[in-house]
């Protein structure tokens, strides 16, 4: 189980620059480390997130080992209308996590 | 005179909350405590602040989840525990009347799992038990650590106090050396912090992830080189209860974040 946490105001008015908020708890483990007695950690990351408005794409990201444990990102949507926002995240095996929120806007 | 100046001591002491307590001529003064924020650079300060970006809120909102979740019990947490647990985590460790043993926060849980609900026990630095302290840490987010030290525990209080002075591992250091000798002094590209237990359960940069007072007391007696001990043993108990002893004033920060 991975906690998501979101920040999406709940409403903005119509054309209205929002700022969002999203986190996932995971432990992105590049591959490259080594545990106590030298065997190695296996790779274990998210490689995909993608946020949909109505749907549609307006946010997509790949991620690669470079990238912290607990992904935090933080991106700019024009609120144009009133619709559902999805996030989803994928890991390496095609195992996602989605959350979504509503924005009405007004 | 000595006598004197014994019983007048003896009075003094016996007003404060921490009894009969005689502090350690090395001790940092109320005064100058400081807790492990104080030691952080600015950018990480103002992340711990951030009531969305501190990464360790994942585990408080786990733990909030679990609070009131009934899929494996009849009783969830909130069934009994309303409101009444803010403030509560600033007085642990503490004793536990049933079983006359020191508890922390963490043991106290499975405890809490084991009477009332009738559920196993979550294995130390699990998930989610580290959730569920987070979670009762957080309640108590600001208060000061208020941890008295009374005739039943004593002993374990002593018992921390010998931890923390005792030379131990490879580079046989002990606890004060650093932590009230050397404290805001650099130790490699670190600067040593006073060693308070206040903002843990914490998210620790180190480790990329969140985790429990004793799992940093075990890597501090890795980093000495010396043979750590079990998370959630009662040694780490103990020692954690002299930590708290040591660090009472300063406000409950879980979750905090740490180097």
């Amino acid at each position: 189980m991975s906690t998501i946490r979101l920040s999406v105001p709940e409403t903005a008015k119509k054309n209205e620059i929002i700022e969002i908020k999203a986190m996932i708890q995971h432990p992105m483990e590049t591959g490259y480390r080594r545990g106590m007695r030298g065997e190695v950690i296996e790779r274990d990351i998210i490689t995909l997130f993608e946020c949909r408005y109505d749907g549609e794409i307006f946010f997509e990201g790949e991620f690669h080992p470079g990238i912290a444990a607990n992904p935090f990102l933080s991106f700019y949507l024009k609120a144009t209308k009133t619709a559902e926002l999805v996030f989803r995240w994928t890991d390496q095996t095609g195992q996602s996590w989605s959350e979504t929120a509503t924005l009405t806007v007004t | 005179m000595i006598r004197l100046a014994a019983c007048l001591l003896i009075l003094l002491t016996s007003c404060s909350p921490t009894a009969d307590v005689t502090l350690p001529d090395d001790a940092i003064a109320t005064k100058d405590l400081q807790s492990g924020s104080a030691f952080l650079t600015e950018e990480t300060r103002a992340l711990q602040e951030d009531d969305f970006e501190n990464p360790g809120l994942l585990w408080v909102e786990r733990g909030a989840d679990l609070f009131v979740d009934t899929s494996a019990s009849s009783k969830s947490c909130a069934d009994c525990h309303d409101e009444q647990l803010k403030g509560v985590a600033a007085s642990y460790p503490q004793l536990d009347e049933l079983s006359a043993e020191l508890v922390n926060l963490e043991k106290r849980i499975n405890l809490c799992r084991a009477r009332h609900q009738d559920l196993p026990e979550l294995t130390y630095e699990s998930d989610d038990l580290l959730a569920l302290t987070a979670y009762v840490a957080n309640q108590s987010h600001g208060a000061p650590i208020t941890v008295a030290v009374t005739e039943e525990t004593r002993a374990s209080y002593e018992a921390g106090e010998a931890y923390f002075y005792t030379p131990r591992g490879q580079f046989n250091l002990a606890c004060n050396q650093c932590h009230n000798e050397n404290w805001g002094k650099k130790l490699r590209g670190d600067t040593i912090s006073q060693g308070h237990g206040n903002g843990f359960p914490a998210y620790r940069y180190e480790w990329q992830s969140f985790g429990s007072l004793h799992r940093r007391l075990h890597d501090c007696d890795t980093g000495v080189r010396a043979e750590p001990f079990t998370l959630g043993s009662q040694t780490y108990i103990d020692l954690e209860y002299y930590l708290a002893v040591r660090a009472n004033g300063l406000p409950v920060e879980s979750p905090a974040i740490r180097r």
